[in-house]
C-alpha cells in the first residue's frame, strides 16, 4: 500500500492529463443534463433586460479575446439574442485587442439564429432580419480602454467617429439622438481581463449608469465587493453563470451543454486533491515514524 | 530638456485632469475632450511599436540561426498575410489571381529576409525577390477581381481576413489557454496540500465552492452546500476582496501621485 | 456545411489538436501552430489599428486636405500634431534620439495618472469603505423585529445583520493584516491573524471558480471538435455534387496523420525504453 502511494505521488503528469481527457470525453459522449440552480446575481441581469421596453438600447461591451471565448461567448449569444427577440437595440463596443473579431463572428451567428422562428419560455418569436444600423451598431475597437470609456461618457462620437465598418455614427439611424451613456438603458461588460475595473471606476463611478458584468470564473470572486456596494447590479460568473442565463432565457447553448463535463471534471479534480493529500499525510507519517516521533 | 520637459508635461497634464474632474465647466470639458481626442491617435502609434519589434525579432532569429529559426518564416508569413487580407477585398465571388498575388508577396518578403540572412550568395534570393515582386505588381495592376482598400473598411469583412480570424486565431488561442485545465489538474494533485490551518481553510472553501452545483447530494445536503457556497462568496470572500480592492486603490493613488510629482520616473527609461 | 468552410474547419481542428499535442511534449506541429498564431494575431492587430483607429480618428478628419501638402491645407490641420507626437514615439528605437519619445509618453502618462487619482479614490476606496461601514442593522423591514433581522433565516443568510457585521470585521481584519508598518503582536496581531483567515477563505473561493474556468476552456474545444468538425465530416447531407468522398477523404487524412504521429511516438518511446533496459 505504501509502495502504491509512493508510486502514485511520483506519477508522470501526462497520465493525469490522459485520465482527465478520458473522463471528459466519456462524459461529453454521454447524454444527460445537469440541473441548473439559478443564482440571484444572474437572475437580476435577466430580469432587468426583460423589463426593458422595445426600442431601448442595451450597450454590450465584448471585451474578451479568443482565450476566454469558452465562458463568455455563450453569455454574448444568450444576451444579444434575448435583446433582439424583445426588439431591444444593441450597441456593441469591443475594447480588447482581439475582441472585434469575436464580436463580428458572434453578430453573424446570432443574426442567422434570429432569422428562424423560435419559442422561448412558452412565447413564440417570429424570425426576422437583423439590420446593422437599425437593430445594432458595432462601434469597434480603440486602444487605451480607460480613456475610451471616459470619452464615451461625453459622446460616443469622440472615440468612435465611425462604426467598425467605417460608417459615420451620425449617418446611422439607431444612433440619431444617442449621445452617451445617458441614452442607453444599461451597460453589460463581458470581459476576461482588467477592462472591467475601468468600466467600474471610469464608467459607472463617473457616469452612474446601471452596470452588469459577465466575467470568467477566474475573475468572478474579485468583483463581489462591487456587487455588495451596489456599483454593479449583477454578475454572471464563468460557464455556470452563462448556463444559468441560458436557462433563464430558455435558450440552451454551449454553456448548458458543457456543464455535465464540468461536473465530472470537478469530481476528478476533487479526487486528485484528496488522493494527493492522503499521499502527503502518509508520507508525513512515514517521516515522523522514521524520526522516532 | 531631455528629462525635464517630460516631467513638466506629466505634472501639468496630470494636474489638469484632476482639476477637470471637480470642475465640469464647459471650457474645462472642451479641453478635456480635445486631449482625449489626441490621446487616441498618439496611442495607436505607440501600439504599433510592438508589431515592429515582432518583425525585428523574427528577422534577427533567422539571421542568427537561433533555436527554431525556421518557424520565424511562418510568423512572418502570418503577419504579412493577415495585413494583406485586411487591406484587400474581392469585388464578387471570383478569386482571380488574388491567392497567387498573396503567395508572390509573401515569397518576395521571404526572399528578402533570406538575402538578409545569407552571409554569401545573396544574388539568387534577391533575384527571386525581384521576380516575385514584379509578378505581384503585375497581378495587382491587371487583375480586376479584387482591389486594395486603405481608407474604407472592406478588408475587415473580406473572406480571408474573417477566415483567418475564425479558423486560425480563435482555435489556436482558445486551445493554448485550454491547456491550463490540465495544468490545474496536475497542480491540484501535486501541490494542493492541507499543510497547516491556512492551507486547510483555503482547501475547504475551494471544495465547497467547487461542489456547489453537484446534483448528487440529495436535496438537503445539496442545498446546504449551495447555500454555504453562496454565503462564502457573499460574506468572507467579499470581505477579503474588499480589503484587497481598498489596498489596491490606495496603491494606485499613491503611485499616480508619485508619477505626477516626478518622484517615480520609470516610464522615462534610461538616459 | 459547404466544402470550403469544411476545409477551414478541418484546418482549425488540425491546429487545435496540434496545440493539444504539447501536453505530451513539444513537437513540430505545436511549434507550427504557435508561430502561426503569433504572426496572424500581430497582423490582425495592425489591421484593426488602421481601420478602426487611424482612418476614422485621423485620416478621415484630414480628408479635405491633400497628401502631397502633408494635409496642412485641411480644415482640421491641428490633428497633425498628435500624429507627429505619435510618430515621435518611434524614436524609441534610436539610441541617439530615444529621449524624444519621452515627450508624447509624458503627455499620455500625465493624462492617464491625472484621470486615475479621483476616479480610483472614489471607486476603490470611498465607495468600498462606505459600503463596509454602512451596516443596515435597523433599516430592514422585518416582521420579527431587530433581533430576528440580525440573525435572519440562519447563519447562512447573506442579507442578515450578522453577515454584514462579519463583512465589516473581516474587511477591517484583512486591512490590518496588510498594514506592515506595525508589528503583528498582541491584539493587533490577533486581528491580523483573523484577517489572513478571511483572505484564505477568499482565495479558496477564487480557486473554486478558477477550476471551473480552466475546465470550461477545454470543454469548449471538445465541443468544437465534435460539433463543428466530426459531426460535419460524418454528416450524410454534406456532399459535393452528390459525392461524400471529399469530406471523408479530408477527415480521414487528418485522423490518419494524428494516429500516425501517435504510433510514431509510441514506437520511439518503446524503442528508447528497450535500449535503456538492454544497457542495464
Amino acid at each position: 500500500m505504501k509502495n502504491f502511494f509512493d508510486r502514485l505521488m511520483r506519477l508522470d503528469r501526462r497520465w493525469i492529463f490522459l485520465f482527465l481527457i478520458v473522463v471528459c470525453v466519456i462524459t461529453y459522449a454521454a447524454d444527460f443534463e445537469v440541473p441548473i440552480l439559478v443564482e440571484r446575481e444572474v437572475e437580476v441581469i435577466h430580469d432587468f433586460v426583460d423589463s426593458l421596453p422595445p426600442g431601448d438600447i442595451v450597450m454590450i461591451a465584448i471585451d474578451y479575446d479568443p482565450n476566454n471565448l469558452a465562458e463568455l461567448h455563450p453569455m454574448t449569444f444568450a444576451i444579444i439574442e434575448q435583446c433582439w427577440r424583445k426588439n431591444l437595440k444593441v450597441l456593441i463596443t469591443s475594447l480588447s485587442q482581439n475582441g472585434p473579431g469575436m464580436a463580428d463572428q458572434a453578430l453573424r451567428d446570432i443574426t442567422d439564429s434570429l432569422a428562424v422562428t423560435k419559442t422561448y419560455n412558452g412565447k413564440v418569436y417570429e424570425g426576422r432580419e437583423i439590420v446593422n444600423g437599425i437593430d445594432y451598431t458595432f462601434l469597434g475597437y480603440k486602444p487605451y480602454f480607460a480613456l475610451v470609456i471616459l470619452g464615451m461618457g461625453q459622446d460616443f462620437r469622440l472615440p468612435f467617429p465611425t462604426d467598425y465598418y467605417g460608417s459615420p455614427l451620425d449617418s446611422i439611424p439607431m444612433m440619431q439622438g444617442v449621445l452617451n451613456y445617458n441614452d442607453v438603458a444599461c451597460v453589460i461588460d463581458l470581459s476576461g481581463g482588467n477592462i472591467t475595473d475601468y468600466w467600474i471606476s471610469y464608467g459607472q463611478n463617473r457616469f452612474n449608469f446601471p452596470l452588469a458584468l459577465g466575467l470568467t470564473g477566474v475573475m468572478t470572486a474579485q468583483y463581489y465587493p462591487y456587487l455588495g456596494s451596489g456599483q454593479v447590479f449583477g454578475i454572471m460568473g464563468g460557464l455556470l453563470g452563462a448556463a444559468q442565463y441560458e436557462d433563464l432565457t430558455d435558450n440552451p447553448g454551449l454553456a448548458k451543454d458543457g456543464m455535465r463535463v464540468q461536473l465530472f471534471a470537478h469530481i476528478v479534480i476533487i479526487l486528485f486533491i484528496l488522493v494527493g493529500n492522503i499521499g502527503y499525510f502518509m508520507e508525513r507519517r512515514k517521516l515522523h515514524r522514521a524520526e522516532g516521533r | 530638456m531631455k528629462r525635464q520637459v517630460p516631467l513638466v508635461l506629466v505634472f501639468l497634464f496630470g494636474l489638469f485632469m484632476i482639476f477637470q474632474y471637480f470642475v465640469p465647466h464647459e471650457s474645462s470639458e472642451w479641453v478635456y475632450e480635445f486631449l482625449l481626442d489626441w490621446i487616441y491617435i498618439i496611442g495607436i502609434f505607440a501600439l504599433a511599436l510592438g508589431i515592429w519589434s515582432l518583425y525585428v525579432v523574427s528577422v534577427d532569429k533567422i539571421k542568427t540561426r537561433k533555436h527554431d529559426w525556421k518557424y520565424s518564416y511562418i510568423t512572418l508569413a502570418g503577419l504579412f498575410g493577415m495585413i494583406l487580407f485586411g487591406f484587400t477585398a474581392r469585388h464578387g465571388d471570383e478569386w482571380g489571381w488574388f491567392l497567387v498575388f498573396v503567395a508572390c508577396v509573401l515569397l518576395t518578403i521571404g526572399m528578402i529576409v533570406q538575402a538578409m540572412a545569407a552571409k554569401t550568395a545573396k544574388g539568387l534570393p534577391l533575384a527571386l525577390a525581384g521576380v516575385f515582386l514584379i509578378a505581384s505588381i503585375l497581378i495587382a495592376a491587371f487583375d480586376d477581381t479584387w482591389s486594395f482598400y486603405f481608407y474604407t473598411a472592406e478588408g475587415l469583412q473580406s473572406t480571408m481576413f474573417r477566415a483567418f480570424f475564425d479558423y486560425v486565431m480563435m482555435p489556436i488561442l482558445a486551445t493554448i489557454f485550454s491547456l491550463l485545465a490540465f495544468f490545474i489538474a496536475s497542480a491540484a494533485y501535486r501541490a494542493f496540500r492541507a499543510r497547516n490551518l491556512l492551507a486547510s481553510l483555503l482547501l475547504i472553501a475551494a471544495l465547497i465552492v467547487m461542489m456547489r452545483f453537484f446534483p448528487y447530494f440529495g436535496s438537503t445536503v445539496g442545498e446546504l452546500i449551495a447555500r454555504t457556497s453562496n454565503w462564502l462568496m457573499n460574506v468572507p470572500n467579499l470581505a477579503a476582496q474588499r480589503a484587497i480592492v481598498i489596498g489596491v486603490g490606495l496603491g494606485i493613488v499613491a503611485t499616480a501621485l508619485k508619477v505626477i510629482l516626478g518622484i517615480e520616473r520609470g516610464y522615462m527609461g534610461k538616459g | 456545411m459547404d466544402f470550403t468552410t469544411f476545409l477551414w474547419t478541418t484546418f482549425a481542428a488540425f491546429v487545435t489538436l496540434a496545440t493539444f499535442s504539447f501536453l505530451y511534449k513539444d513537437n513540430p506541429f505545436y511549434k507550427f501552430a504557435e508561430h502561426l498564431v503569433v504572426g496572424v494575431a500581430a497582423g490582425y492587430f495592425v489591421i484593426i489599428l488602421w481601420h478602426n483607429g487611424l482612418v476614422p480618428n485621423l485620416f478621415q478628419r484630414l480628408a479635405d486636405g491633400d497628401w502631397y501638402l502633408l494635409w496642412l491645407n485641411s480644415s482640421m490641420w491641428w490633428y497633425l500634431i498628435p500624429a507627429i507626437l505619435g510618430a515621435l514615439m518611434w524614436t524609441r528605437f534610436s539610441k541617439k534620439w530615444s529621449w524624444v519619445s519621452r515627450w508624447p509618453m509624458g503627455l499620455y502618462i500625465g493624462i492617464s495618472t491625472g484621470v486615475a487619482i479621483p476616479l480610483e479614490m472614489s471607486n476603490r476606496v470611498s465607495k468600498q469603505l462606505y459600503a463596509t461601514m454602512v451596516i443596515d442593522l435597523a433599516g430592514h423591514d422585518h416582521a420579527g423585529g431587530w433581533w430576528d433581522y440580525f440573525f435572519g433565516t440562519g447563519l447562512l443568510d447573506i442579507t442578515s445583520g450578522l453577515s454584514q457585521v462579519l463583512i465589516f470585521v473581516g474587511a477591517l481584519a484583512a486591512l490590518i493584516y496588510f498594514f506592515f508598518s506595525k508589528a503583528h503582536t498582541g491584539l493587533f496581531g490577533r486581528a491580523a491573524t483573523f484577517g489572513i483567515w478571511i483572505l484564505m477563505i477568499g482565495f479558496g473561493a477564487s480557486f473554486g471558480f478558477t477550476v471551473m474556468a480552466r475546465i470550461s476552456l477545454f470543454v469548449n474545444r471538445l465541443q468544437f471538435i465534435d460539433q463543428n468538425w466530426i459531426q460535419n465530416a460524418l454528416n450524410p447531407e454534406n456532399m459535393i455534387d452528390g459525392a461524400r468522398w471529399p469530406y471523408l477523404l479530408v477527415f480521414y487524412a487528418v485522423v490518419l496523420l494524428i494516429v500516425g504521429y501517435i504510433v510514431f511516438e509510441l514506437v520511439k518511446h518503446l524503442g528508447s525504453k528497450g535500449k535503456a533496459t538492454a544497457s542495464q
